[in-house]
């Protein structure tokens, strides 16, 4: 056996007149977490949707399993639970059926069905709501249920689209907590966020994509030390004076407009120093996030 | 990429997730098929019929009712098929998303095309066959080749099914399907040998109306109700099966087209 759950060479997704997907490669291990970030336009979902074979590859080449997708595709797939980006779980059905109907478009023997279903429905707290209609159930809800049903042929490799997307904070730390209980029990994850802190918390490894590139891979925290430093600190408003002090010292920092993000990485003293030179502005220190590697790699244009 | 065509026996997964479906609102999907014939029967046995009088259809002589009561069935199989795979299936694939849910499965794009085809079959099999025992209790069907029914409606279901999933692959929009149902679908209801004999009308339109399913399927039900097979029907078990085969090579290509990006 491969301990490359993908390997991912070259790929490519070329729609009418836009490359999606522009020559991507990247490997997943066996029982990592691997992250995939981006703006919007950046060739996340594109890239996600070729890997479960829903899109045609355009070009390069793609390996689940360590074989060739072309190959043994049903046999990949049936080893595969994916999350997708919008709700689209059975507004016909109950919960339970839902799970049950799911497992039957994997072929699961009823049994077996039955198993998971009762399973999940109690991992993921739904037990209680079996038999209600999807569309009485909250967002959490919903989320929870399609992690259920991603789970219901007891996938090697769970393929995750913004799971937490449009969650209230409690919702999404419960989805994580659940999210972090697969992962120490081995499952292999893939997973798509627009949140930072949550691809810091749950990835292990991961890459930042743009316009179908991959700018950076690595860990969540050697990235940040790489890119940012350990701190930054943040000023608002920002002036002309403090910019030119600023760049008269060779620090760098990111003008947000009403803010300046000011990446620190060896002056200890260097928030006292600001802080008391230029008294009068919001002057906060705080360590240096994922969300500062993204923005200072990715820039700061909306994607629209 | 070259396109792979895979087609297993797993579209059957599909098939059963829509009788799940109507399964928990069977007794309001049976109460159409039970109604409306008494509906038309009382409108047409004793309104229309009694105006119209005994009529020669063939070459034997034939009051309105016995004309009409197979037509009922046959415009029964060509709706409930029509619908499921237009505006239900419409739904399914476009507002609720299980089509998208589906292809993450092992389940191929194929597959669920032709699970809903099957599916919009049986229905129209359920309808035709609830149908089928209401105007027999009135004395309109006759036996033993009455049996042959449901097998006839089989082969009607698939038809008109797959003709409703090529319109679903086309639409822009759930509005669009008044389209090809004032266009198509209404024009067939009409002019099918349904109402009246197609001898009624001008030779030109009896040509155009044999290009008609619905000619043909009334053709089938009606033969079967009257207790009149000929070797003639053969033409139009053949059209219907061409008809069929067409459509659903027409729909998978159709759907293909719009749902693999």
């Amino acid at each position: 056996m491969t301990p490359e759950v993908i390997s991912v060479a070259r790929l490519k997704k070329t729609f009418a007149t836009l490359t999606a997907v522009d020559g991507i490669s990247f490997f997943v291990k066996r029982g990592e977490c691997f992250g995939l970030l981006g703006p919007n336009g950046a060739g996340k979902t594109s890239t996600i949707r070729m890997l479960y074979g829903y899109s045609p590859v355009s070009g390069g080449e793609l390996r689940l399993f360590g074989q060739r997708i072309s190959k043994n595709w049903r046999g990949a797939k049936s080893r595969i639970g994916i999350c997708q980006q919008e709700d689209n779980l059975d507004p016909d059905l109950s919960v339970r059926d839902n799970l049950l109907t799911y497992a039957r478009y994997f072929d699961l023997s009823t049994a077996t069905a039955q198993q998971s279903t009762e399973h999940l429905l109690r991992f993921f707290s739904l037990e209680h709501r079996a038999e209600t209609n999807i569309r009485e159930l909250s967002g959490g809800m919903k989320r929870r249920l399609v992690l259920a049903r991603a789970l219901i042929n007891n996938p090697d490799l769970l393929i995750l689209d913004e799971p937490t997307t449009g969650l209230d904070p409690q919702s999404r730390h419960q989805v994580w907590e659940r999210l972090e209980e697969l992962r120490t029990e081995g499952l292999t994850i893939l997973l798509t966020t627009h949140y930072m802190e949550e691809a810091a918390r749950l990835c292990d490894r991961l890459i930042i994509m743009d316009q179908g590139r991959i700018l950076v891979e690595g860990k969540p925290q050697e990235l940040i030390e790489k890119y940012v430093g350990r701190e930054v600190i943040e000023i608002s408003p920002p002036d002309a004076a403090l910019q030119d002090y600023l760049e008269s010292r060779g620090l760098y920092y990111e003008n947000f407009g009403q803010r300046l993000v000011v990446h620190n990485r060896a002056d200890a003293a260097l928030f006292a120093t600001l802080a008391d030179n230029f008294a009068g502005r919001r002057c906060t220190l705080r360590p240096a996030t994922l969300e500062d590697v993204f923005l200072h790699l990715t820039g700061k244009e909306l994607r629209e | 990429m070259k396109r792979v065509v895979t087609i297993s026996r797993r579209w059957v997964r599909v098939w059963q997730r829509n009788l799940k479906v109507y399964r928990q609102t069977w007794k309001i999907s049976f109460l159409p098929p039970l109604l409306e014939p008494i509906f038309y029967l009382a409108a047409f046995g004793i309104g229309l019929g009694s105006l119209v009088g005994d009529f020669t259809y063939g070459s034997s002589s034939i009051a309105y009712l016995p004309f009409f009561a197979p037509a009922l069935v046959a415009i029964t199989i060509m709706y409930n098929a029509f619908f499921e795979t237009s505006y239900a299936s419409f739904v399914r694939m476009y507002y609720q998303k299980t089509f998208d849910a589906m292809l993450a499965t092992p389940l191929t794009l194929e597959e669920v095309i032709i699970g809903e085809i099957t599916w919009a079959a049986t229905k129209s099999v359920i309808a035709a066959f609830l149908m089928q025992i209401v105007i027999s209790l009135a004395g309109l069907v006759q036996y033993p080749s009455g049996l042959l029914l449901p097998a006839v409606a089989v082969l009607g279901g698939l038809a008109f099914a797959a003709i409703g999933m090529v319109f679903t692959s086309l639409v822009p929009n759930i509005e669009t399907f008044n389209l090809p149902i004032f266009l198509f679908v209404t024009p067939m209801f009409l002019f099918s040998g349904t109402f009246f004999p197609l001898q009624n009308l001008p030779i030109w339109a009896q040509w155009l109306a044999c290009l008609f399913p619905l000619t043909h399927l009334t053709l089938l039900v009606r033969a079967c109700a009257l207790n009149s097979l000929a070797p003639s029907l053969i033409w139009s078990l053949f059209y219907l099966l061409t008809f069929f085969l067409i459509t659903s090579l027409l729909a998978l290509r159709g759907m293909h087209k719009r749902l693999i990006k």
